[in-house]
C-alpha cells in the first residue's frame, strides 16, 4: 500500500504542468513496439481498468517485462504490485500505475470509474514515467520511492 | 417449411437439473424435426437448429431484476445517507443485475453450443455479478429504519451460545468486518454442520452460501462505495453505525429458516 501510493504521487502533476510533459524517445519507441501507438496503449489500459476487468479493489499498471524488452499492461488485486514474487507469471517492473480502489475516485466520480480513468491521463507526468522506464530497463529493479 | 411438432416430456419435480430436461427435450425436438422434413442427415439446417436451440434455452426468459427497497432512500439516515443509498441501489446494484443477465445469456449460448471452455471462462463474471446481486438483495433486507432486537428469541439464544452476549457478537463481527483487506462483506452466518451461528468474511462479491455452504443471516457491505461519501476512510465508524439500522426480525427469520 505504501509503495503503490508513493509511486502514484510521484508519477502525477497538475494538469497545466502535465500537459507540457511527453514520453522520451526510449519510452515512445517501447510504446509503439509493444502496443502500436500511444492511443492503442491508452485503450488497452482503460479496458484493463474497467469495472468488469477488476473485480474489487486493485491497481492497473504499465510494466516493463522481466527481460526488459517490452511493455505490458497488468492488473493487480488489493495492494499487490507486479514487483512482488508470485503475483504475475514473472516479476515485472511498473513504470506507470493507476489506483482503481473506490477511495481513489468515489468523492468526485462515484460509480463512474471510466470517467475517472479517461480524465486521469491529464495529470500523468510523462517525463517521470520516462525516467521510470529508463531506470527499470537499466537496473532490472523497481523504481525507488520516498519514505 | 412449416412443421408443427408436438412434444410432451415428463417434467418431474425431482429432476436434478433444468439443463438435463432441456438437453433431452432438445434431442427429441431435433430428431422429430429431422423426421418431419425427411432429413437423412444428422445435421439440421441452420435456421431450424437455431429455433430448436432457442426453444430449449436453459434460461427460458428468466432474468434477474433490481428489487425495490422496503424503505425510502433517506430512511436509514443518519447511519447511511440518502445520497449513498440512491447511488448504491440504483447504480451499483443495478449494474450487477444488468451484468448478471448479460453473463447468464452468454453462458446459456455457450452451454447450448456445447462449448465447455467458453462456459468455464464465464464463471468469474457469474460469481462476481451473481454474488453482487445476491449480496445486495440480502443487505437491503437486513437493514431497516426500525431496528428492534428481541430478547429471548431464537437469535438471542444462538448469539449467547456462540458469543456470550449481543455486545460481544457486535464487537467480534465488527472487528473482523473492519479488518477485511480491500473490498468484501462481513456476515453473521448459520453453520449447518455445527448448528451454531458464527462470523465469516468474504472478499469482493463472493457469495456466502454458494462458496462456503454457510447460510447468511446478516451481511455488512464494506466495499468503499457503501460508506465513502459519508465516512470517507473511517470504516469503523460506518460499521458501528450500521448496527443501529439492522432489521433483527429478518435476521431471526433467516436463522429459523436456516435451521429447518
Amino acid at each position: 500500500g505504501h509503495y503503490n501510493h508513493a509511486f502514484f504521487w510521484q508519477e502525477m502533476a497538475p494538469p497545466d504542468e502535465a500537459k507540457k510533459t511527453k514520453p522520451s524517445e526510449q519510452l515512445a519507441k517501447m510504446i509503439d513496439d509493444s502496443f502500436g501507438s500511444m492511443d492503442e496503449m491508452k485503450a488497452q489500459f482503460e479496458a484493463a481498468a474497467a469495472p468488469g476487468a477488476v473485480f474489487g479493489s486493485g491497481w492497473v499498471w504499465v510494466v516493463v517485462n522481466n527481460a526488459g524488452t517490452k511493455l505490458e499492461i497488468v492488473g493487480t488485486p488489493n495492494q499487490d504490485n507486479p514487483l512482488m514474487k508470485g503475483v504475475k507469471d514473472e516479476i515485472k517492473f511498473p513504470i506507470l500505475g493507476l489506483d482503481v480502489w473506490e477511495h481513489a475516485y468515489y468523492l468526485k466520480y462515484q460509480n463512474r470509474r471510466p470517467e475517472y480513468v479517461s480524465n486521469w491521463w491529464n495529470v500523468v507526468n510523462w517525463d517521470k514515467v520516462s525516467e521510470n522506464c529508463a531506470y527499470v530497463v537499466k537496473n532490472h529493479a523497481g523504481v525507488p520511492v520516498e519514505g | 417449411l412449416r412443421t408443427s411438432i408436438v412434444i410432451t416430456h415428463h417434467q418431474s419435480i425431482n429432476q436434478p437439473t433444468n439443463q438435463s430436461i432441456n438437453m433431452s427435450g432438445k434431442k427429441l425436438a431435433d430428431s422429430a424435426l429431422r423426421a418431419a422434413i425427411h432429413l437423412p442427415s444428422s445435421k439440421l439446417p441452420t435456421e431450424l437448429a437455431k429455433s430448436s436451440t432457442a426453444l430449449f434455452s436453459a434460461l427460458s426468459g428468466v432474468k434477474a431484476s433490481l428489487p425495490d427497497l422496503p424503505y425510502d432512500y433517506n430512511a436509514l439516515e443518519p447511519a447511511i445517507s440518502a445520497q449513498i443509498m440512491e447511488i448504491h441501489h440504483s447504480k451499483h446494484h443495478q449494474t450487477y443485475v444488468t451484468n448478471l443477465n448479460a453473463t447468464m445469456e452468454k453462458i446459456d449460448s455457450a452451454m447450448v453450443a456445447g462449448d465447455v471452455s467458453a462456459t468455464i471462462a464465464l464463471q468469474g463474471a457469474l460469481k462476481f455479478n451473481g454474488g453482487g446481486h445476491i449480496n445486495h438483495t440480502l443487505f437491503w433486507e437486513n437493514l431497516s429504519p426500525n431496528s428492534s432486537y428481541k430478547e429471548g428469541g431464537a437469535l438471542d439464544a444462538a448469539i449467547k451460545e456462540r458469543f456470550g452476549s449481543k455486545d460481544d457478537m457486535i464487537a467480534e463481527v465488527s472487528a473482523k468486518t473492519v479488518a477485511i483487506q480491500g473490498s468484501g462483506w462481513g456476515w453473521l452466518v448459520y453453520d449447518p454442520k455445527t448448528k451454531m451461528i458464527d462470523v465469516e468474511c468474504l472478499p469482493n462479491q463472493d457469495p456466502l452460501e454458494a462458496t462456503t455452504g454457510l447460510k447468511p443471516l446478516l451481511g455488512i457491505d464494506v466495499w468503499e462505495h457503501a460508506y465513502y461519501l459519508d465516512y470517507k476512510n473511517v470504516r469503523p465508524d460506518y460499521v458501528k453505525a450500521v448496527w443501529d439500522i439492522i432489521n433483527w426480525d429478518v435476521v431471526e427469520e433467516r436463522l429459523v429458516a436456516a435451521k429447518k
